[in-house]
């Protein structure tokens, strides 16, 4: 990466407007950004952050507003435009081609050509590649597969792939959110590096702390506006937050004492798929949130695929009030009681297409329906008690799934499992990609579940939220329940030296 | 009934009206009774594809299984002296038999559906023109069956009772589709399998149901065909048929990606393309044209259906627009 470099960028969206049919993802929102800045972009979902890194991207073109760069204005970016600018961004989804290596992934488009034929210079891509690699620490070779990398070092790739346009604006739309701790203290570091440089980043997090450390500028949006701008030494994440949401945070994680009651889930000598040379032993009680924490690739998705019965079990015994399950599988494991609110709610979770209603009598069909046909009445009167119980926020339950912002989703699809009255659920990083005000909904419903005698058994790597709302945290550590924790051992020393072992 | 269907309705009736100004004979009442034969005939496969593409899968071998199940039927009836419901009941038995096949090669052993019913396109074709010796199954000269031609190739009050078994089979089908939970997961299924195996559906069981019930009315389908051409040459009989009822799916509003469409689309398509047909042998259009007449128009009603809901999200964009200034 070269320090001199031409001159650095200078950007100014101003009155940017983004309006779709139903909302208005932005209204007149304005955002500046100079070279050598670091600017932290909050806002809960749904607030437009989203939409203006499309506008950034080239990806739509606002109905309204001014983009001027360098000095000159230009009516939309393009995705060309953007590139030649010198704009590169590192989307929050991740999409590698697995099946090329990493040297391909990071130069797609951009490949090195040499000769009359252009055949691709192979050595000269590597070369290239190596020292982005080598400047993000990362685990893989420029040869590596990219097919068999973790969703962490996924994202590193992306990041890879941006830092190799040589960027003057370098925009960063979640990265860390499957990083473990030291791979997101690294790429603090290149951020801090890269703005000393003259880079400029604009870094959007629902990660709070990780803004208060390298941010010099916060711009907060809220409901599609500008909500307010936190200068250097303002910025704290109480002080974010309140911009967020327009309002003090008060008790965001209300402690409330549950009585754990009898065992309701027992394994014993439990073997995953993922790792079958580690049986588990684990109980969970009744009207208890039990937390399952550890890094990422300790085993906790797996571990919740196989008690739902997605994946095989491998051997031992898996009893729900002391009934031993046998031939387990999705619907058994729905029979018994158990269900679970996916790790993707928009893949593993939702029909997007589907409307809200559909999407939430999806399991209860056996008792919404007779002889086989579905008894619409009674499948909208679920929806409608859901949306009421639930507070779930849509113009009507007959629109799409897709259209609701992603707590409204966790909503819905916690719906659907509380119309089935499951005496287990298990919510594997239940409050990931919402925003502040929806989290704190989801904490207080699974309070209120925990109260009625429901065994709540919650995987989460945020660290505030594991310690905030659980009574009892189990840490996994690849592939072996490391240690239990009691509620008043709890801290993120304790959890992050079982998780490292 | 949803927008789309309404749109398709209406190009129906507008070609029908075409084709009734410019050949009157359209209209007259031994055309009106042969095409609505075809559409039933035709009619019973297409909704038998749709049941299929709408898992987001596909049935290729639809044309060889109605020559394959049209000779074993007329061979067990005309050589082997079976009574014809015993030969009936044979048939359908087989061809469940072939739909619980696939699904069990699709689901289990996970092949692609593409790839499955291809073999089977030409395996069953293959295996039915060896069986005949590659001549013509037909029934001798002056054998009759009154009952089974009454049933299955007679009509009632002008109509024919394949049109009555379609439609018997359409309405059957949109409730199974559209009021029912295997309708209901046979959506999920095809839209997100992922998601319904985490909803709790059995996707492996839908999935199999999809391509029996598939199988089972194309069985159907293949002793009306039979019956309605009385002898049954292994090497033409049903050809391209299963294309044909990928078209009437495809027009009425079924995505080969899976989770889209309705019945009456998928009827709607089926009277479609078999009014095409017959316009262009009213009006004189050379036949060997027939193929590229059907494809320009299916091609048309896609690019039509597309650009229409660019149009639409358009407009509502505009709406919303002046919404906001009027503020």
């Amino acid at each position: 990466m070269t320090a001199h470099r031409q001159k650095d960028i200078s950007l100014d969206l101003l009155g940017i407007t983004k309006v779709y049919p139903g909302a208005i993802a932005l209204n007149n929102v304005s955002l500046s950004i100079r070279g050598g800045e670091v600017v932290g972009l909050v806002g809960e979902n749904g607030a437009g952050k989203s939409t203006l890194m499309k506008v950034l991207s080239g990806a739509i073109a606002p109905d309204e507003g001014r983009i001027v760069i360098d000095g000159e204005e230009v009516t939309s970016l393009t995705s060309a435009r953007v590139h030649e600018r010198g704009i590169a961004l590192v989307h929050q989804e991740l999409n590698p081609f697995p099946n090329l290596d990493v040297t391909a992934n990071v130069l797609l488009g951009r490949e090195i050509r040499r000769g009359m034929f252009g055949f691709l210079d192979q050595a000269a891509m590597e070369r290239k590649v190596a020292p982005i690699l080598a400047r993000l620490d990362t685990r893989f070779g420029p040869n590596d597969a990219v097919s068999g990398l973790s969703l962490a070092d996924q994202q590193l790739l992306e990041i890879a792939r941006a830092l190799s346009i040589d960027p003057r604006l370098l925009i960063l739309d979640e990265p860390t959110s499957s990083l473990t701790l030291s791979e997101t203290k690294r790429l603090l570091d290149v951020i801090r590096q890269l703005s000393a440089d003259g880079v400029a980043v604009l870094f959007i997090t629902h990660r709070l702390a990780e803004i208060e450390e390298v941010a010099s500028r916060v711009v907060a949006l809220r409901d599609g506006r500008n909500a307010g701008t936190l200068g250097c030494g303002e910025i704290t994440k109480d002080a974010m937050i309140r911009l967020m949401i327009g309002r003090d945070v008060g008790q965001f994680y209300e402690k409330a004492e549950h009585d754990p009651g009898r065992p309701v889930l027992e394994l014993k000598g439990l073997r995953t798929k993922a790792y079958p040379q580690h049986p588990l032993d684990l109980c969970l009680r009744a009207g208890e949130i039990l937390c399952l924490t550890g890094l990422v690739g300790a085993g906790r998705t797996e571990l919740a695929r196989a008690l739902f019965g997605i994946d095989r079990i491998e051997g031992g015994v898996l009893e729900i009030e002391g009934q031993r399950l046998v031939g387990h599988s999705v619907p058994a494991a729905i029979a018994a009681g158990l269900c679970l609110v996916p790790e993707d709610r928009k893949t593993e979770g939702l029909f997007l297409d589907f409307s809200i209603t559909e999407n939430i009598a999806m399991p209860s069909h056996a008792a919404l329906s007779r002889i086989g046909f579905i008894d619409i009445g009674a499948e909208t009167a679920l929806a409608e008690a859901s949306r009421n119980k639930l507070s779930i926020k849509t113009a009507g339950l007959g629109r799409a799934a897709a259209e609701m912002s992603g707590g409204n989703q966790q909503k819905v699809v916690l719906a659907k499992w509380l119309a089935m009255k499951p005496r287990i659920i298990i919510l594997d990083e239940p409050t990931r990609g919402i925003d502040v005000g929806a989290k704190a909904e989801v904490y207080r419903l699974m309070q209120a579940l925990a109260a009625d005698g429901v065994a709540l058994l919650m995987i989460s790597s945020d660290m505030e939220e594991v310690i905030g709302i659980s009574d009892r945290v189990a840490v996994m550590c690849r592939g072996r329940i490391a240690g239990m924790l009691a509620r008043d051992q709890l801290t993120e020393e304790t959890i992050l030296q079982l998780a490292v072992e | 009934m949803q927008k789309k269907d309404i749109g398709l309705a209406t190009l129906v009736m507008t070609v029908g009206a075409i084709v009734a100004v410019i050949n009157p004979r359209f209209l007259s009442p031994i055309n009106l009774a042969n095409t609505a034969n075809l559409i039933g005939l035709f009619g019973l496969f297409s909704i038998a594809e749709a049941f299929v593409i709408v898992t987001a899968g596909i049935e290729l071998s639809i044309g060889s299984v109605i020559a394959l199940i049209g000779v074993i039927f007329v061979d067990l009836i005309a050589s082997f002296g079976v009574p014809w419901p015993v030969a009936l009941a044979i048939v359908m038995v087989l061809s469940v038999a072939i739909g619980l096949l696939h699904g069990w090669l699709i689901t289990r052993l996970r092949l692609q559906p593409f790839v499955v019913t291809l073999c089977g396109l030409l395996i069953y074709r293959g295996i039915a023109r060896f069986y005949t010796r590659d001549g013509t199954a037909g029934f001798s000269f002056g054998s009759d069956f009154p009952m089974l031609e009454y049933l299955v190739a007679g009509r009632t009050a002008g109509v024919p009772h394949s049109v009555i078994a379609f439609l018997l089979v359409a309405v059957a089908a949109w409730f199974l589709l559209h009021r029912t939970v295997l309708g209901r997961h046979l959506f999920a299924v095809g839209k997100n399998p992922e998601a319904a195996g985490f909803s709790g559906i059995d996707t492996t069981r839908v999935i199999i149901q999809a391509y029996v019930l598939c199988a089972f009315l194309t069985g159907i389908s293949a002793v009306f065909f039979a019956m309605y051409t009385r002898s049954v040459q292994p090497s033409s009989h049903g050809n391209f048929y299963e294309l044909y009822g990928i078209a009437a799916a495809v027009l009425g509003g079924f995505s080969l990606r899976g989770g889209e469409g309705s019945i009456i689309g998928v009827v709607l398509g089926v009277i479609l393309l078999q009014v095409l047909q017959n316009l262009v042998n009213l009006l004189g259009i050379p036949s060997s044209l027939n193929f590229a007449v059907m494809g320009s128009v299916i091609l048309a009603g896609v690019i039509a259906d597309t650009q229409f809901s660019r149009y639409r999200d358009a407009r509502r964009q505009a709406i919303a627009m002046a919404a906001l200034d009027s503020e």
